[in-house]
């Protein structure tokens, strides 16, 4: 039966959001090309960057699903005391701002890190964490364990009487069980961790040792701060679209389903594997994961009691500018997942596509001849900061959605219940489990980044990253690590609260 | 009264026609599984487009019509209850699909309650109810949106026999004897016999009859008689 | 869709303060360290607004991008904070007008007559080292010779001033051998960062030895922290020189405040907020008015500096010679 034939609401709300989203990604990049005056082609080095960035966003997300497989079997399967929390805080790295993490990263596999020091200690020579290698290690560190939640999702997805069926029969579980599964996740979790690395340069840059280690993002930073050479700007952004285009179209060959959110509690009772070596694993992946964690705290702590009193304001800004922008990535991503459909899943990833520098600069464009900027910055921040947190979300609620239309879009029609009182009655408590992750994720996703607030930025509304980097401006670099620490710390919580208040009461 | 009038659906390579008209009391519709038997009631509800022709309730034409929209009530084989609904806002819905309710439908809702049997139940959620008393609660529903035409799609399938005769008897008390259309799949012919005023035939890509109970099972017809097989030599 | 509404409601009366109706109020564009609590901006405003019965608003962000971006509909009416190295892009843009402020108390180690932008502070670009780990370099060419364990951090010359500052040092310095010499630097430099704050985050981490930062960068430790182990290498080849500059911007509809402003920025009010705040060399005071800390830092005897005109020629050259010897 097509679901088209069930219209129990109307495609107005999925339309304004896919205006939205459409509007910030390629409107911007449109409105930054409309403005360029001499614009300069591509040179050599321009393609040397591309080269190294799709290099480092494969090999990165490769090793990142790759080590998330044994991870997530591991946590699939085992059952320990504080499994719920471990999984948690292994998500952490994923929502910590760049600058925060890189800063633990360091601390960990720097010169004077603890890896080093224990090595000096035991007279093996230094290991350094500058190059190629040491981008991949960071994007491994952000995008492990997301890669570990999609798959951890897929493992959990297998019905358990397929498990008893295959110790019933004596049959391998990775042939007949875990390999097809795989193939339908794996390519959909590359794909994003993929787009992810594309974009990202802030790591690169500090990691990457020296100009080797150019990105599309840094040499788009370059043509709009530096040179002020929109054109320039607009096409290499046009070839990070491109690049994920090409990437998507690759994965989409090869599966489109998966699914992120729902819930992770449960353990498949299992009868094969060693205790062990999963045991190994899920302490590799968490020491990993955890320990720069854990140097954040230490060295945040020093700097808690140098606080300035100009961070609590900014402690409430970027809380409110969070709350916002999750409710309205949460809103937006409600009103496509209800619609569905190829075009939805194409607007689901054009954000990750989307050059952050580009979104800020088209919008100032766009919004300038009519506002001024520093009064629509915390709005503006919020928009965009929702918008790029979208396909988080729409990841995470779309399956609920589907099968929850699935199994009752036809009672629901049959009853009238349509419109606003199918969603307020049905959809929403329905999926309320992947929409407080969504809604977590995306305060967390809110609070850590800088995005584009350095074009609309007010002198006396800065965020709590913003006043982290005015720290750091002013040398004051311990008060600075005080600051990431209420970061990470506010950034957990809120995820935390939203997470836990969808999973409460749940009736399945 | 529902009509189907030169009803055909065509899915791929699924076709169906129907040209009948089902008359008050209860009708069973039987027929092999896979003939078409669901989307024939589909298409009565509007889950399933028809190619061509029209469905007629009561002298009007709802062939257009919103499924919500439909003089029709309809139970499905499952997914009747929504699970984080209480029993009370299940069957509120029957009345109000938005469940802003005044008090005096609230009161109607308690009473329909009580009518299946489920008085003390209201403000239970469907999972900590039987399999029967959540039949129970989806009738009360049906009962209380009061459509003259009721379409069940063997809501009762997963039930044991003691239940689900229960519910085929509380179908025929309520709904049957307060003068609905009520249309009913079934895969047991003895329950079609035993219960239905009339049968409905779908087989071999058509929906045929209304046939009179005791005469189509007494003298079938070659479709019903492929179909009931050895059933209904042993009867004969 | 009353959500909606509200928004919308919401950008219509933010409309109206966009006007910049307020003849009485200045706005002045300033880089984001300029305008924050821990920067120069709010003194500065505050004694600018005891003697011009006006109200001083600071716009912080990228200040040029912006101002380009904006063009002749900005509301700025004087821009702060820009670099030697973005004055050329700038003065071409025809957003900036003259300022005919007195350079007569200027204390500068340059000469400096330019009719748009007037100078506020300066310092030099120099590496910064703990004089309590390494001895120091009193050349560049010890630096380049400096064994391998030293480790250097950098700040892109394509994303960060101060990374800019250093290549046309390093091309001032050798010339045509700057590949040659950026090779030599190549094996201690641990990373380079997108901009300063990285990169100084790096070295008092204790990840790096040395870093590329200002000669004034030790009076921070030392007035603030009172560390005495952050030193700034001086260099006998010289340094560059690096100073932040104002412009009155041509479409201001407040002439006289902006002109008062600029005028302003000269004077000893202004000029003796700017050493512990900005932590730089002040560009209009006498070094007697100095704080201490900044009195007892060591100078470079000679000075190296490029005009805007040598600056923008020598810029793509000097950068390709860094990318190709450090892509090795």
């Amino acid at each position: 039966m097509a679901r088209s034939a069930l219209p129990i609401i109307t495609m107005v709300p999925a339309i304004v959001a896919g205006a939205i989203v459409v509007v910030l990604t390629l409107g911007t990049l449109i409105a930054v090309a409309l403005r360029a005056e001499v614009g300069s082609g591509l040179g050599p080095a321009d393609w040397a960057a591309v080269r190294f960035t799709v290099a480092q966003a494969f090999v990165s997300a490769s090793l990142s699903v790759g080590f998330a497989i044994p991870v997530a079997r591991a946590l699939a399967r085992r059952q320990f005391l504080w499994r719920r929390l471990l999984i948690t805080l292994l998500g952490a790295p994923f929502i910590l701002p760049v600058i925060v993490a890189v800063l633990g990263l360091l601390a960990v596999f720097g010169r004077n890190g603890v890896l080093n020091t224990a090595l000096a200690a035991i007279g093996l020579p230094e290991v350094s964490i500058y190059g190629f290698h040491g981008v991949v290690l960071a994007h491994v560190f952000f995008n492990l364990p997301l890669a570990t939640r999609f798959l951890l999702q897929g493992w959990l997805a297998i019905p358990a009487e397929r498990f008893r069926l295959a110790a019933g029969l004596n049959a391998p579980v990775g042939r007949l069980l875990e390999w097809p599964m795989l193939c339908v996740i794996v390519p959909g979790a590359f794909l994003v961790i993929f787009v992810i690395c594309l974009t990202s340069f802030a790591v690169a840059l500090t990691l990457g040792g020296g100009p080797r280690a150019t990105t599309v993002e840094l040499a788009i930073y370059e043509a709009l701060r530096f040179d002020f050479d929109p054109g320039r700007a607009a096409l290499l952004a046009c070839v990070q679209f491109g690049l994920c285009a090409i990437a998507a179209l690759v994965a989409w060959r090869v599966s489109a389903v998966d699914a992120l959110g729902t819930g992770l509690d449960r353990v498949v009772q299992r009868w094969d594997g060693s205790r062990w070596i999963d045991g190994i694993w899920i302490t590799l992946a968490a020491m990993f994961l955890l320990a720069p964690l854990s140097m954040v705290v230490f060295q945040g702590l020093a700097g808690l009691d140098d606080l300035p009193a100009e961070v609590w304001p900014s402690i409430v800004r970027s809380v409110s500018v969070a709350i916002v922008s999750a409710f309205l990535t949460v809103g937006m991503a409600l009103a496509l997942a209800l619609q569905g459909g190829r075009l939805v899943a194409v607007i689901g990833v054009l954000p990750l596509a989307a050059s952050s520098l580009v979104v800020g600069t088209g919008l100032f464009l766009m919004i300038f001849p009519f506002v001024r900027p520093a009064d629509m910055a915390l709005p503006v921040t919020a928009a965009v900061n929702a918008t790029l947190a979208l396909p988080f979300a729409l990841r995470a609620i779309s399956p609920a959605v589907a099968a929850t239309t699935e199994n009752y879009g036809r009672l629901a029609a049959q009853l009238n219940v349509t419109g606003w009182a199918w969603v307020r009655l049905v959809v929403v408590p329905r999926v309320r489990a992947p929409l407080g992750f969504a809604l977590g994720l995306a305060a967390a996703l809110s609070m850590g980044d800088l995005g584009v607030i350095a074009l609309f930025a007010d002198a006396d509304a800065a965020t709590l990253p913003l006043t982290m980097y005015r720290l750091m401006g002013s040398y004051r670099m311990e008060a600075a690590a005080g600051a990431g620490l209420l970061l990470v710390a506010i950034s957990l919580m809120l995820f935390w609260i939203c997470d836990r208040g969808g999973r409460v009461n749940v009736d399945v | 009264m529902l009509t189907f009038d030169g009803v055909i659906i065509a899915q791929g390579d699924f076709h169906l026609a129907a040209d009948l008209t089902i008359s008050k009391g209860l009708t069973a519709v039987i027929g092999p599984s896979g003939a078409g038997k669901s989307t024939l009631l589909g298409a009565a509800a509007g889950f399933v487009s028809l190619k061509s022709g029209r469905i007629v309730c009561d002298a009007s034409d709802v062939t257009a019509a919103q499924p919500g929209a439909r003089p029709i009530s309809m139970l499905f084989q499952d997914h009747n209850l929504f699970p984080h609904l209480t029993i009370t806002q299940n069957i509120g819905l029957g009345l109000r699909p938005n469940l802003r309710m005044t008090a005096e439908e609230t009161s109607r809702v308690k009473a329909a309650i009580g009518d299946v049997g489920l008085d003390g139940f209201g403000d239970r959620k469907p999972g900590t109810l039987s399999g029967g008393q959540q039949s129970r609660a989806a009738l009360a529903r049906v009962l209380l949106a009061d459509r003259p035409v009721v379409l069940l799609d063997e809501p009762f399938s997963a039930l044991g026999p003691a239940l689900k005769d229960e519910m085929l008897r509380l179908v025929q008390r309520t709904l049957v004897d307060a003068g609905k259309t009520v249309l009913m799949v079934t895969h047991d012919p003895d329950d079609a016999e035993s219960i239905a005023d009339h049968v409905v035939l779908v087989a071999e890509g058509a929906a045929t009859g209304p046939f009179d109970t005791e005469a189509v099972f007494a003298n079938p017809p070659a479709a019903l008689m492929a179909y009931l097989g050895t059933r209904v030599s042993r009867r004969s | 869709m009353q959500k909606t509404l509200l928004a919308v409601a919401g950008l219509m009366l933010a409309t109206p303060a966009f006007a910049d109706g307020h003849a009485n109020t200045l706005t002045v564009y300033a880089p984001d360290y300029f305008g924050s609590e821990w920067g120069p901006g709010p003194s500065i405003e505050a004694a600018f607004e005891a003697q011009c019965d006006c109200d001083l608003v600071y716009q912080t962000g990228d200040v040029l991008p912006r101002l380009l971006l904006e063009g002749e509909n900005t509301e700025a009416d004087v821009v702060i904070g820009l670099n030697t190295d973005v004055t050329k892009k700038a003065r071409e843009s025809g957003l900036l007008t003259t300022h005919g402020v007195d350079f007569s108390g200027l204390t500068l180690p340059i000469d400096w007559t330019d009719d748009t932008f007037v100078p506020f502070n300066y310092s030099h670009t120099a590496f910064i080292y703990d004089n309590t780990k390494l001895d120091g370099f009193d050349s560049f060419d010890a630096l380049l010779d400096a064994p391998d364990d030293v480790r250097v951090v950098i700040q892109d010359p394509r994303t960060s001033i101060s990374g800019l500052a250093l290549v046309l040092w390093v091309n001032a310095v050798y010339g045509d051998e700057s590949e040659a010499a950026w090779a030599k630097l190549a094996p201690k430099i641990l990373t380079v960062t997108k901009g300063w704050s990285e990169a100084y985050g790096l070295f008092t981490d204790g990840e790096a030895d040395v870093v590329l930062s200002f000669t004034t960068s030790p009076a921070y430790h030392i007035i603030a922290e009172e560390d005495l182990t952050k030193s700034a290498a001086i260099f006998d080849e010289g340094h560059y020189f690096f100073v932040e500059l104002a412009a009155k911007v041509a479409t201001t509809d407040n002439t006289d405040l902006a002109d008062q402003f600029m005028a302003f920025v000269l004077t000893p009010e202004f000029q003796s907020l700017i050493p512990t705040t900005n932590w730089s060399f002040p560009a209009a005071l006498p070094a007697d008015q100095w704080p201490d800390g900044f009195q007892s830092l060591p100078v470079p005897e000679k000075v190296l500096f490029y005009s805007e005109e040598e600056a923008a020629a020598l810029r793509d050259e000097a950068i390709e010679a860094w990318r190709a010897a450090l892509s090795q």
